[in-house]
């Protein structure tokens, strides 16, 4: 039935609309990035040729460490959604009373327009009389007030900890469908041996969960190499550019100044990067599923 | 002395005291920083403004009022344009995605022809390019087509970019349809479209739905580069454009921003607390097996 000719016209019409929209709406441009980064194209009307300018030009110092900060900015967003989400799931997972509720109150940030709860980060952030400030001056940890977004290295890190309380919900409703997975009986097998709680999260939980783990870490590596809306919200990339990752260069030459080219060029190397891990993302999994047996 | 401990309780899940104390100190921890901000900004849309900016810091506000909901419609006349506008972009990109989404993932689900991996893995590999690196020549293309500062510059970008996860989703659900039922169809003379519009859709609905809803959810969260980029019109602003617009600026009216903010999410809160069994089921059923 299936390898009939008209079941074939049939599977790829269905298919069509789909292909053709994607080609138009993200294929297209990619290619049209790739060739504008070889251009000056602007504002203005023409548009000439210029080779690798553009890329003789982004290569300086300044551009390498924007990379390094995106880099650096990504793995400690990545680690810290990591480690809490899989001590969220954990301890959502155990049987005590009210889990249920638990689970729902831990959607909140994920489910929330992302801007409005950025929005909600920036007061806690005011450094007069935001709440983490005031808690910090109440209890006497620091002299004054912690303007944290008008520093660099506070900023750095106030945009990392919004990432991680923007990707946290979804990690750990992830990871704790990924231990409810794990067969009970391998607990009960363990815990009849006189396993100790703790053995068996180390020698049962944390390396069955280790699959979902790496795969959602690559995820969670490409969506936030991605991330642009709390950085722009919270500092716009300031100040003097400490939180200035490569999303937010490319958006601030290409829109900001209006040099297309130069940011298509800026553009082309965040695409080769998210390349890199795309790959290395499919590797991966097909390595997972071939040790776990999945489909 | 084990707490819980009544018969239907299986002894591996009792705990000592301790061990429950524990495990409710770590969930309270977990769950204030997850909720810090929303309880934070409650509570300083309940604050006058001259009350916000009082050292030492104080959690609970005094003579706490609703005043500052109120005035958001003074500074904001379009507030309820701006809600209605979110609604109507997640609405129209939920409704394209499903068109296009609903037969592919049938497609993917059912047949295997030459060609059609490759296919699915550059589907998934869309979703790792996010909207904002082919910001350049989108906005040409918008510009070109006539569309900038229109509801299409943002509803149009913002579909590709949810086709990926709609479609791995509903392709999971689809692949537990027997194909039984296809080849009974077709015994019985049904032609390949009748199948899926008459067989397959009907069964695959309530998958339809989870998708449905986790595609809103998602146009509705992160309607803002393409807003903030492809539209400069106020009449046409999404929710969160529109606040950055004008709370943005100069000094920040924290109360009434809060206010908007919670009058705006309203409809969030009030979906997860309805919908929470699906978006558990909708986030893991495409993921782990």
């Amino acid at each position: 039935m299936t390898n009939s000719r008209s079941a074939w016209i049939f599977a790829w019409a269905l298919l069509a609309p789909a292909i053709l929209y994607v080609l138009v709406i993200v294929a297209w441009p990619l290619v049209e990035t790739f060739r504008l980064s070889f251009t000056d194209a602007s504002l203005k009307k023409t548009v000439n040729w210029v080779g690798g300018a553009n890329y003789a030009k982004i290569f300086n110092d300044t551009f390498l460490a924007v990379i390094v900060r995106t880099f650096t900015w990504t793995f400690f967003s990545v680690l810290l959604k990591m480690i809490i989400g899989t001590c969220g799931a954990v301890l959502l997972n155990s049987a005590v009373p009210g889990r249920h509720l638990f689970r729902i109150l831990t959607m909140p940030p994920w489910i929330v327009p992302m801007a409005i709860g950025i929005f909600m980060w920036s007061w806690m952030y005011n450094g007069q009389f935001g709440m983490i400030s005031g808690l910090l001056q109440r209890f006497g940890l620091t002299g004054g007030p912690v303007a944290f977004l008008a520093y660099g290295s506070t900023a750095y890190w106030a945009t990392i900890v919004t990432d991680v309380w923007i990707g946290v919900p979804m990690v750990t409703i992830y990871f704790l469908a990924a231990i409810q997975s794990i067969p009970k009986d391998l607990y009960e097998a363990a815990w009849t041996d006189g396993a100790s709680r703790w053995t068996r999260f180390r020698r049962i939980t944390l390396p069955l969960m280790m699959p979902a783990v790496i795969t959602m870490s690559m995820l969670s590596l490409i969506a936030t190499f991605n991330s642009f809306d709390i950085i722009w919200i919270l500092t716009r990339g300031g100040p003097s550019g400490q939180t200035t990752t490569m999303i937010i260069d490319t958006y601030n030459t290409a829109i900001g100044s209006k040099k297309y080219g130069e940011g298509s060029a800026r553009a082309v190397v965040i695409c080769i990067f998210l390349s890199l891990f795309c790959l290395a993302y499919f590797r991966v999994t097909r390595r997972l599923q071939t040790i776990g047996g999945r489909e | 002395m084990a707490l819980f401990r009544d018969e239907n309780t299986p002894m591996i899940d009792r705990y000592r005291w301790w061990e429950v104390a524990g495990i409710y100190a770590g969930i309270f921890a977990f769950l204030f920083f997850l909720l810090a901000p929303f309880l934070e900004g409650f509570l300083v849309s309940l604050r006058p403004l001259s009350q916000l900016f009082t050292s030492p810091y104080r959690f609970i506000p005094e003579n706490g009022s609703f005043e500052a909901y109120s005035g958001v419609f003074e500074r904001l006349p379009n507030f309820w344009r701006f809600v209605f506008n979110s609604f109507l972009i997640s609405t129209a990109v939920t409704v394209a995605v499903l068109l296009l989404v609903v037969p592919a993932a049938y497609a993917f689900a059912r047949f295997s022809f030459r060609g059609m991996a490759p296919v699915l893995g550059a589907f998934l590999a869309v979703s790792m390019f996010s909207g904002a690196v082919l910001l350049i020549p989108l906005f040409r293309l918008m510009r070109t087509l006539g569309l900038l500062n229109t509801y299409w510059a943002m509803i149009i970008p913002g579909v590709a970019f949810l086709i990926p996860s709609a479609i791995w989703l509903l392709r999971t659900y689809m692949m537990r349809i027997p194909v039984e039922l296809n080849e009974a169809a077709y015994m019985d003379g049904a032609s390949q479209f009748y199948t899926f519009r008459r067989v397959i859709l009907p069964i695959a609905s309530p998958g339809i739905v989870v998708v449905a809803i986790m595609t809103f959810i998602g146009a509705y969260s992160q309607q803002f580069v393409f807003a903030l980029t492809f539209n400069s019109k106020t009449e046409y602003m999404p929710l969160p454009i529109g606040l950055f617009a004008f709370f943005g600026k100069q000094e920040v009216v924290w109360n009434q921003l809060m206010a908007a903010a919670f009058m705006g999410i309203a409809p969030a809160v009030i979906i997860i607390f309805f919908l929470q069994r699906y978006l558990v089921g909708g986030l893991t059923a495409g993921a782990v097996k």
